[in-house]
């Protein structure tokens, strides 16, 4: 019991740190809301399928980075997309730059776009390993608690 | 205004059990709209591509309420995914997108969007989502009839297209149009040459064929476009010229709706500017937006709206029946209003939409009109009444004239008064009423007969006025034409119909066109000619009886009210209705 007391302060304090670092915003709260006894594990369910859906992404953009000269429109396609994803776990930081990086794709500012794509990249893998973490010490703290705020 | 029309569904309605169906490629999104969802109480189906979204719709054309779809999606453009919805389902749709800008939320809107929602979407916007269809449930009754009247203005389409390549409106010979019409028509004639079958061979409109449509429309420009130049561009061998307006007809439709249903608030005040009367505008626009938009037409064209007048006391008694059918709550007036406002609005709607529902409908409008005219001008319909369907083929030609010169006031009374018949009719009878109501088409007959006379007669029948007028003043006018009509129910005749105005429309047409040739259109018109006829028989009509007559077109005399009966309960026409406009 004091363990598990242990566990879930300390899940408590990793949570407030990725709001306080600004990695999350208020829509992840509102997917701990929506997590009920019907999907007790919707949180982390939904993570995982962003995830999924932005690592494929990223990799997407990384190669259109590459070509010579960068379609602009199609990198704007696809962080618009990319965009819409993180938004959907509420990856705060990520989302702002893929915001910046629509900004410069819309300037046609090519230098611009790979500079943020780098910082964005970094972000992305951050918080990636932040929830992972997140989630895995949330399992250790009973599947009850799962990503319960602290009351 | 819209509480005007509150409609017997308003008691029934329940927001909980919303069947919705969501479109997003975002399968994280697509998890937590169906989450969010569901703790609305609603019924929520996912769906990650676009085109299964589309196949779902289409299996199950009544499954869903509701539709919320991402904006961009892999295999389809949101928006493109929002117009076959739109046209096919006639479901609301809400857009969603990460992505506020003003263009996309507009472009949204332009397509038929009742809701754009910015990413990340708050409960509190998903809790709120029934209203759209519930306001679209408010606005189904006018929605439906004014498919039922295009479904009916068919058979006019081509006189319309026509004045869309400019020939009606600048007052070209008509009759070469007319030639041409009569061979368009001869092949529908022969599909509905049977009263009893009105349908169609029907084009299944599917996304590669509408996104031809759509494509060949907008490289032409909505202002220009013609079923002609569509067909051309769109290249489809087994397409008919007439597949092709009809689909049109109902894609302006369709735009037209999403554009009054933007615009009826803020239009208010527009409608006195289309029409010189006001009032009679106002009335138009209860009924049918389409009907509507064809006498604003007119009106701007400066020739018809003079006899205002009548024509708004038209409109009273037709919100009065409106009132009969269960707006009892609602006074007379108020319906008026709320007419009025929907006008402006379709109107409106063409002329920013695109333009080109304007110039199209208008012609149908024209055609159907200036038909009337002609008989009006020259006075042929009384003639005719007392002679023969002969002098019916001269006020066809005299359309032309018509169509060039501006009637004279009487005349222009007349007229209104035919044209708000018949939008009254098409806008404000509520589809329920046609469907339960086979007297109301009855009495549209009578109407449409009535208004007709009333062109030609009004200068000789004024007087007649008198007891016809069961309940309502603004009748007199018609009245005194009806007058014969009266003992087969004023009341009901009061009830508009767009069916009914447009098959008087088309009735004028179809006079010239019997002459020429039977064409379905023919049939349709003399049906409803007929139908007014039946009103008029004793009066002006009695002619038509007449065995020579009969014998060309004979069901129509005799089966008229049973052929319109038909006509409206035809289930072909009602699923149109029913699972949206672009079925056809």
């Amino acid at each position: 019991m004091e363990r598990n007391q242990q566990l879930r302060r300390q899940l408590a304090s990793m949570r407030q740190s990725l709001f306080d670092q600004g990695h999350l915003d208020e829509q992840f709260i509102l997917l701990e809301e929506l997590q009920d006894d019907a999907n007790p594990n919707f949180v982390e369910e939904v993570v995982t399928l962003h995830y999924r859906d932005s690592a494929r992404l990223i990799t997407t953009i990384e190669r259109a980075l590459e070509k010579s000269p960068l379609d602009f429109n199609k990198l704007d396609g696809y962080m618009h997309q990319f965009k819409g994803s993180s938004t959907s776990i509420g990856a705060k930081k990520v989302k702002a730059e893929s915001t910046q990086f629509r900004e410069y794709c819309e300037a046609g500012n090519g230098e611009g776009c790979l500079k943020t794509f780098q910082l964005l990249k970094r972000d992305y893998a951050t918080l990636r390993r932040k929830l992972e973490a997140y989630f895995q010490l949330a399992r250790q703290a009973g599947p009850n608690e799962i990503a319960c705020r602290p009351k | 205004m819209e509480n005007g029309f509150s409609s017997p569904r308003n008691d029934t309605f329940n927001p909980a059990g919303l069947r919705v169906l969501v479109v997003d490629d975002d399968l994280a999104w697509l998890k937590i709209l169906e989450k969010m969802l569901k703790k609305c109480s609603y019924e929520v189906t996912t769906c990650g591509l676009a085109r299964d979204a589309l196949s779902l719709l289409r299996e199950r054309k009544d499954g869903y309420d509701i539709v919320i779809s991402d904006v961009n999606m892999p295999d389809m453009d949101g928006f493109k995914l929002l117009e076959h919805v739109g046209l096919e389902m006639d479901l609301p749709v809400i857009m969603m997108s990460v992505d506020g800008e003003t263009s996309r939320v507009m472009k949204g809107v332009q397509h038929g969007a009742c809701d754009y929602l910015l990413k990340p979407i708050r409960m509190k916007e998903l809790r709120n989502i029934w209203q759209h269809v519930f306001r679209k449930k408010i606005h189904e009754v006018r929605d439906i009839e004014n498919i039922e009247g295009f479904e009916s203005i068919h058979m006019t389409r081509s006189g319309s297209d026509q004045s869309v390549d400019g020939p009606l409106l600048t007052g070209e010979d008509l009759t070469s149009v007319r030639k041409r019409k009569d061979a368009e028509n001869r092949h529908d004639d022969r599909d509905c040459g049977d009263a009893s079958s009105t349908k169609k061979a029907r084009v299944v409109w599917s996304i590669d064929l509408h996104q031809k449509f759509v494509k060949a429309v907008n490289q032409i420009g909505f202002d220009k476009v013609g079923p002609k130049k569509i067909l051309d561009l769109m290249n489809v061998p087994w397409l008919t010229r007439e597949n092709v307006a009809s689909h049109l007809q109902k894609y302006r439709l369709y735009l037209t709706r999403l554009q009054k249903d933007e615009l009826k608030t803020s239009v208010g005040g527009i409608k006195q500017k289309d029409s010189p009367s006001k009032d009679s505008a106002a009335s138009f626009g209860i009924q049918n937006s389409i009907t509507v938009h064809h006498h604003n037409d007119v009106s701007n064209g400066g020739y018809r709206f003079s006899g205002s007048n009548s024509v708004v006391q038209n409109v009273d008694a037709k919100s009065l029946e409106g009132d009969v059918k269960g707006i009892d709550t609602i006074p007379v007036t108020g319906h008026k209003r709320v007419l009025t406002v929907d006008i402006p609005n379709s109107h409106k709607a063409r002329c920013s939409q695109i333009g080109f529902n304007g110039s199209f409908v208008p012609g149908h409008s024209d055609v159907n009109f200036t038909s009337f005219d002609s008989a009006i001008p020259t006075q042929p319909w009384s003639e005719v009444s007392e002679t023969q369907f002969q002098h019916e083929h001269k006020p066809l030609r005299l359309e032309n004239d018509f169509t060039q010169l501006p009637l004279p006031g009487p005349r222009h009374h007349i007229q209104v008064d035919c044209i708000q018949s018949g939008p009254s009719a098409s806008s404000k009878p509520s589809v329920v009423d046609k469907d339960n109501l086979k007297p109301f088409d009855c009495t549209y007959k009578s109407n449409y007969p009535n208004a007709i006379p009333i062109g030609s007669a009004v200068d000789t029948f004024p007087v007649q006025t008198t007891s016809p007028i069961v309940n309502h003043q603004p009748f007199e006018p018609i009245a005194r034409t009806t007058s014969s009509m009266k003992s087969q129910g004023l009341n009901l005749s009061c009830i508009p119909d767009l069916e009914a105005a447009q098959r008087n429309i088309n009735w004028g047409v179809g006079s010239s066109l019997t002459s020429l040739d039977e064409d379905l259109q023919l049939c349709w018109l003399q049906g409803d000619c007929f139908a007014m006829n039946l009103g008029l028989q004793d009066i002006n009509f009695s002619e038509y009886n007449d065995p020579a007559l009969n014998s060309e077109v004979p069901f129509h005399l005799y089966d008229t009210m049973r052929f319109d009966y038909e006509h409206y309960y035809d289930p072909t026409e009602c699923p149109i209705i029913d699972q949206g406009l672009f079925i056809a």
